[in-house]
């Protein structure tokens, strides 16, 4: 009697559906953060939305936020069709994510309980016209405009019979469709059940969207995805994105906007290490994120404690994100040396939010940070260890949380700085390979062992649009915090500790025995040079003297020409001479005079 | 035995309740008409009835006495699920003897 409608529906459903996807899409808006992203706006509005997945993979939760989130966003009205669970269950279940579906119950969406009471006797086939008469009119009557059918594969499995199935899923793609229904169908599909593949293949050629969940355990941590196989009249991101069950709801982590359009900051903050400031040409850059990978115990908390020190003393809010080590701990290993950073907790200035890696997935971890990232509004962001997620399930979801987690901060300008743990001198290990290449700054530490010693150092190995040293500084710990020393290289080895030690008091000796050299060669200089003044003053005093001698002579012999001349004019006058012959005698008198002079002269020459 | 109540749920003559209704009656022809009473609920003409009263699937057809409640889905072609379902004398008990 129904034996021609199975036919007719394999033959007849795709070519129906695909007729009707001539027109425009329109999309209905979940409401699911990420979803409507990844889709470009939601579901197929007035369509059928096919979603398939594992136990626990989250389908009703799914189908039921999108009911919720149009009930309470854009209050339309909408039908919940349960199949497996009961009514009164989902609505317990919803209130655990804070929607309020008793009060929406009331005002618009209806739960209907489509489960047949266990003790159902089967005498003969049946099919599902009866409730689709029912929740025809029941959408009339309330003008609902999004319906959901979850768990429509325990509807399926009564019927018990693969050209039956397909005969009712036709019945109600019949139904949705002349109802124009916004749609959301959910099934249990097992990735390697036959069956399960046989009937789904076949609804999924009814349906406009296919989405699929998956629910899976990797290192012991749940991890869920989801992915759209289908949109029928849309593009949409291909590729599994990871699925977050969070106390508001569904959210699917997505990279958001594809393009990167950050403003960037010059402005540069301190490492809280001046001499690291220093190589770094100024600091980090503000909003930029800073990777410091090393080995354990190579005090890469204590740099981060460093920055974290240094922005609350700017009076910035810090963010100190630590896994498996509590606020405490570091508060108390970070004043060993001289680092006090309680009394910044205690005024609020510094959040500590201590988390165990292992009882969530990555996923979970970033969504809870971003939480507590737009709750507390910090300027500076520690994550102490972002390894810490690679170990919370599945190495490449790690890194995606990673990656996502930098992302945002930077997107708000947060300046971040993560430690990484890695094995010493492996820093070309995969995770840390794959963050560096957004982490604008990466400065790596790693011990020296030479001379029977273990020392720690400190290489800038990349920093993005600054100039930066090249060179390998040795990191000491002391009362007063970090300290970054010179290393010296001899015969191809860094030496640091002891051994840089020693090469300091080398140098200090040379300089000293240097400086004593020029002591003494200046020394003698001057007492030469004092010699040589000793000499002159000596000179001097002997040219005094020859000069006092000469000048007396020249007194003695000039009084004694006085008397003459008086002499001569007492006799001119006694003679009576005239005045030519006077003159003349006068002349020769003085020539006299002058050759009488001359047995001195060589006196002033010697 | 106390009186029995049935009430059947049919999606307007569709084949399945057209079958089911033909089935009730071959089945109830053994039985002596004051011993029990039926109401057809068709769910085309009283859908919301339907949703209010739990009726998924049609045809349906529930025992409502004598207690505890039946419910028996499909054409009702199984005689034998059907007749040990209601607990009554049918068409199928007598062919066994």
């Amino acid at each position: 009697m129904t034996s021609s409608l199975p036919e007719a529906a394999s033959l007849d459903a795709p070519e129906s559906v695909a007729g009707r996807g001539e027109a425009p899409i329109v999309k209905a808006p979940t409401g699911i953060s990420g979803f409507d992203e990844i889709t470009r706006g939601g579901l197929p509005a007035n369509r059928t939305t096919l979603i398939l997945g594992g136990p626990g993979a989250g389908k009703t939760v799914f189908a039921l936020q999108t009911l919720v989130t149009a009930a309470r966003e854009y209050r339309e009205p909408g039908i919940f069709v349960a199949f497996e669970e009961s009514s009164q269950q989902i609505v317990g279940n919803a209130a655990t994510f804070g929607w309020d579906l008793p009060v929406l119950e009331r005002e618009r969406l209806f739960f209907l309980d489509a489960r047949l009471p266990p003790t159902t006797v089967q005498a003969g086939d049946f099919d599902i016209g009866g409730v689709l008469a029912g929740l025809q009119a029941k959408a009339t009557e309330m003008g609902a405009k999004r319906i959901v059918f979850d768990g429509i594969d325990v509807l399926l499995t009564l019927l018990s019979d693969p050209a039956k199935e397909r005969r009712e899923m036709y019945r109600l793609q019949e139904w949705l469709s002349a109802n124009g229904l916004t749609a959301v169908i959910t099934a249990k599909a097992n990735d390697n059940d036959a069956t399960a593949a046989e009937r789904y293949s076949f609804m999924q050629f009814m349906v406009d969207a296919v989405v699929t969940l998956h629910h899976r355990m990797l290192d012991r941590v749940s991890l869920r995805g989801v992915r759209v196989m289908k949109y029928r009249g849309s593009g949409f991101s291909e590729g599994e994105f990871p699925l977050i069950i969070t106390d508001t709801g569904i959210e699917v982590a997505t990279f958001g906007t594809s393009e990167l359009d950050f403003a960037v900051s010059t402005e540069r903050v301190s490492t809280g290490v001046p001499r690291l400031d220093t190589m770094l040409d100024g600091g980090y850059f503000r909003g930029a994120g800073v990777l410091i990978s090393g080995a354990p115990g190579v005090a890469k908390t204590t740099l981060a404690g460093a920055f974290a020190l240094a922005a609350c003393k700017r009076g910035e809010r810090v963010l100190y994100v630590s896994f498996d080590e509590a606020g405490n701990q570091i508060i108390r290993n970070l004043r060993s040396v001289g680092m006090d950073l309680e009394a910044y907790r205690d005024s609020g200035l510094l959040q500590f939010f201590s988390v165990r890696t292992e009882t969530r997935s990555s996923e979970d971890h970033l969504i809870n940070l971003k939480k507590r990232i737009s709750e507390f509004k910090p300027q500076n962001f520690v994550v102490d260890p972002l390894s810490a997620l690679a170990k919370a399930g599945g190495h490449i979801a790690a890194v995606h949380a990673s990656l996502r987690l930098l992302d945002y901060a930077r997107s708000l300008g947060i300046t971040t700085v993560c430690t990484s743990l890695v094995a010493d001198e492996a820093i070309n290990e995969t995770t840390t390979t794959q963050i560096s290449t957004i982490a604008d700054t990466w400065i790596h530490l790693a011990y020296v062992v030479h001379g029977g010693e273990r020392n720690r150092t400190l290489t800038i190995v990349k920093s993005r649009g600054m100039k930066h040293s090249n060179q390998v500084r040795e990191l000491l710990l002391s009362d007063h915090g970090i300290t970054l020393a010179d290393v010296f290289t001899a015969g191809g080895t860094v030496l640091v500790g002891t051994a840089r030690f020693e090469q300091e008091a080398k140098i200090r000796e040379q300089t000293a025995n240097e400086r004593n050299e020029r002591a003494i060669r200046r020394k003698t200089a001057e007492q030469g040079e004092a010699e040589i003044r000793a000499q002159i003053a000596a000179l001097e005093a002997e040219l005094e003297a020859h000069r006092l001698a000469s000048e007396l002579a020249a007194s003695q012999y000039a009084e004694s020409e006085t008397r003459r001349t008086s002499n001569l004019d007492t006799v001119k006058r006694l003679r009576h001479a005239d005045v030519d012959n006077s003159a003349d005698d006068g002349q020769s008198n003085k020539r006299q005079a002058a050759t009488a002079m001359s047995p001195a002269s060589p006196a002033h020459g010697s | 035995m106390s009186r029995l109540v049935l009430r059947l749920y049919v999606a307007g003559d569709g084949p399945n309740s057209a079958a089911a209704r033909a089935n009730l009656k071959r089945l109830l022809a053994h039985c002596e008409p004051s011993t029990y009473s039926i109401e057809i609920v068709d769910c085309l003409r009283e859908p919301i009835r339907t949703l209010q009263d739990g009726v998924l699937v049609t045809p349906t057809l529930i025992r409502l006495e004598p207690k505890p409640g039946r419910t028996i889905v499909g054409t009702l072609s199984d005689s034998k699920q059907v007749v040990e379902a209601l607990g009554i004398d049918g068409p199928a008990t007598m062919e066994l003897r």
